[in-house]
């Protein structure tokens, strides 16, 4: 008896309720994590098991889809659309849709190739001006949004159609302006690699800074007498990320290695996840996707935090449409056009953004355009066209959109957040 | 975080911390409230009862800034205000619960009582956050067992502790309960009583809508009905309950009367 006293005292602030499931071993954290599969709290768990099928079945098909060579490209042709949907992440999670983030990107690319191709702007000056019409669109969507009550889902059809009017307007006769190759944000997309030296030594830096945070964090927890992870967990944590990141380094550098690109789409992802989950922003939009009514009695200013999150997507979105005219060198009629838009929406919500909102993250962007860009590419290798690709992809989005209803209601019936 | 139950109390009566005086909310052709009138002072604790739709939320949501009010005048601490938001009410130190409790379900416990007042909100102080958590939850004896879940898989009660936990954050001079103790069990709803009592000795004042006679005979000062969005008179605490609620329903000679007469001759007879 006396023993359960003592022990109970010594509990974290955090876990001293009697109901709670307690311990602080490996086994533990297993159970948590199984109990949270169980009740719905699906993760990262059904897009890496996808990508791990769709990689299998491409690589039996084809062997040179596991490729050095081939994994490169891969990487480097998911950046642009990736960019997109990293914006459609945050729109999804204030609960609302930007359809037209394929024609913004289309649009952007032919300012860009316009200003800096036809009249010889610098390249900053070109594209901050795209850049800065992303920023515009994303304020008109929000006023009429906020301010008009137009749902987003019919106010981004409009612009959908508006603006690829305005792109093809652009482009003129020819419909297609080539970006000279020599020029700095060609040589960017398509020839940038890290040197193999400093590939490594990010990688060294993302596992070491991983543990450091979550060595400081736990130990102010446990300064302040709340519950932490174990300093064994954050090793093998790091560790494993250490290994993981090492390995995936080590052999897309037997081909050409890491774009600079990619680091770049990467670094957007992280400061996005950061946004999202460590600021008052993140926080807001959180709320206001679960509960906007709820968020305006905090003292959230709504429209604001609507405003902020639909600019964030056309302009994610132009940033998306220069870098795919960079891949190609050139920006023409189909940039941004065919399925850029829906590519762009289908990895946020593969990736495990709910459509529903209030629930989701930065990674779902980078998961979920992998998952695409794997199918797209592997389809290519296998000289199917694009018939197939639309097919497998829909066919993909039905399955992620079908296992988010079903993990929600899973949710609901475990009492976790729908 | 200054504990709400320990300051020195301030002396009750005195001034009013806020007045609503002529009041009138109307959605389209309903007249929610008509030419209301109410007084709370600090160290005071006034209930509004009335019976359903007799506008008590509707004034409440119009001291939170939900709702503006169409005529009629507001005054904090003697100054004229207006509340246009939500965020003018916390700034003046009006704080709510709702009666629909105004929660973000997929926000954990955390998370919903810092919603809007996040501290450092560049780069979160989630353990201070998390620890403030513990002691306002210890504080209103919450059994809760855990704040890093969900909102959503809290039981009723346990949700209106959260909410009503959240109004002491921040310093408000003025809480405003909309049935704040609708969803509890027994020993919760004494919490909540001893609470309102010690919110009072720290010299707030209380306005605490009410549907139960009991709890507002126990820790109200002054009754004000509501009826059909209008005043309809203002008891002192130790009032008869018939005439409290014959003022709400409207008739001496009600439902509710007839069931306690009813009763007591069944006693009677006993
Ligand atoms: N947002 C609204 N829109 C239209 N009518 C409303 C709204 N809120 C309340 N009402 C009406 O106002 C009246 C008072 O409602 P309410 O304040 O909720 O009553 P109570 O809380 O006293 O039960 C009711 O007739 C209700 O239908
Ligand atoms: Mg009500």
């Amino acid at each position: 008896m006396a023993d359960v006293k003592a022990a109970e005292t010594a509990a974290p602030l955090d876990l001293l309720d009697e109901r709670l499931r307690r311990g602080d071993g490996w086994r533990s954290v297993a159970g948590g994590l199984w109990r949270r599969v169980r009740s719905g709290d699906l993760g990262v768990l059904p897009i890496v098991l996808g990508l791990v099928v769709i990689w299998t079945v491409f690589q039996s098909l084809n062997s040179v889809f596991l490729s050095s060579a081939n994994l490169v490209n891969l990487l480097m042709e998911s950046a642009s659309v990736g960019i997109i949907a990293l914006g459609v992440v945050c729109v999804l999670l204030v609960g609302q849709i930007d359809l037209s983030v394929g024609s913004v990107s289309g649009l952007s690319a032919a300012l860009t190739a316009v200003t800096f191709v036809s009249h010889g702007w610098p390249l900053p000056l070109s594209m901050a001006a795209a850049l800065g019409a992303g920023a515009l669109i994303g304020v008109v969507y929000a006023q009429m949004v906020t301010r008009l009550g137009v749902p987003s889902f019919v106010a981004t059809l409009a612009g959908l159609l508006s603006f690829l009017g305005i792109q093809l307007w652009l482009l003129g006769d020819t419909g297609a302006i080539n970006l000279p190759f020599e020029s700095d944000l060609v040589h960017f997309a398509q020839l940038a690699f890290l040197p193999e030296w400093l590939s490594y030594v990010l990688v060294v830096v993302a596992a070491g800074w991983l543990f450091a945070t979550g060595y400081g964090l736990a130990r102010t927890r446990r300064a302040a007498g709340l519950s932490a992870r174990s300093t064994s967990l954050l090793v093998a944590r790091s560790a494993a990320v250490l290994l993981g990141l090492g390995f995936a380094v080590w052999y897309l550098n037997r081909a050409r290695g890491v774009g600079w690109l990619f680091v770049s789409f990467v670094v957007l992802v992280l400061l996005l996840h950061y946004a999202l989950t460590r600021t008052g922003w993140g926080r807001s939009v959180f709320a206001v996707g679960g509960n906007a009514e709820a968020a305006r009695r905090a003292g959230i200013n709504v429209r604001r935090v609507y405003t902020s999150v639909f600019v964030l997507c056309s302009t994610l979105a132009a940033l998306g449409g220069m870098i795919a005219a960079a891949r190609l060198a050139a920006a023409n009629q189909a940039t941004g056009a065919g399925d850029v838009n829906l590519n762009a929406i289908a990895a946020a919500v593969i990736g495990g953004t709910s459509l529903f909102g209030g629930r989701g993250s930065a990674f779902s962007a980078l998961l979920g355009i992998l998952v695409i860009q794997s199918i797209s590419n592997g389809l290519t290798l296998l000289d199917l066209d694009s018939s197939f690709r639309f097919i497998i992809t829909g066919l993909v989005l039905a399955l992620a959109v079908t296992l988010d209803s079903v993990a929600r209601r899973s949710r609901v019936a475990h009492g976790r957040a729908a | 975080m200054n504990d709400p139950v320990k300051e020195p109390a301030a002396a009750p009566g005195g001034r009013p911390i806020l007045s609503l005086r002529g009041i009138s909310k109307n959605f389209g052709a309903v007249a929610a409230l008509t030419d209301v009138d109410l007084d709370v002072s600090p160290g005071e604790v006034v209930a509004v009862v009335g019976d359903n739709g007799a506008g008590k939320s509707t004034l409440v949501k119009v001291l939170a800034g939900v709702h503006r009010p169409d005529a009629g005048t507001l005054t904090f601490a003697d100054r004229e205000v207006t509340v246009a938001s939500p965020a003018d009410a916390h700034a003046l130190g009006i704080a709510t619960v709702f009666q629909d409790l105004a929660l973000c379900e997929n926000l954990n416990v955390i998370q919903n009582l810092f919603l809007g007042r996040e501290l450092r909100r560049a780069r979160l102080d989630e353990v201070t956050m998390e620890i403030r958590s513990w002691e306002l939850l210890r504080q209103l004896s919450a059994k809760i067992p855990t704040v890093r879940v969900p909102v959503a898989s809290l039981s009723g009660g346990q949700r209106q502790t959260v909410a009503i936990a959240r109004t002491l954050l921040g310093d408000p001079r003025v809480i405003v309960l909309d049935e704040p103790t609708a969803a509890l069990g027994v020993a919760q709803t004494a919490e909540v009583l001893n609470l309102i009592e010690r919110l009072r000795e720290r010299g707030l004042g209380v306005i605490m809508i009410s549907h139960n006679m009991e709890d507002v005979r126990a820790v109200a000062d002054r009754v004000v009905v509501l009826r059909l969005g209008r005043n309809n008179g203002v008891f002192a605490a130790e009032a008869p309950s018939e005439e409290i609620v014959a003022a709400m329903i409207g008739a001496s000679d009600n439902v509710v009367s007839r069931r306690a007469g009813r009763a007591r001759s069944v006693k009677g007879e006993a």
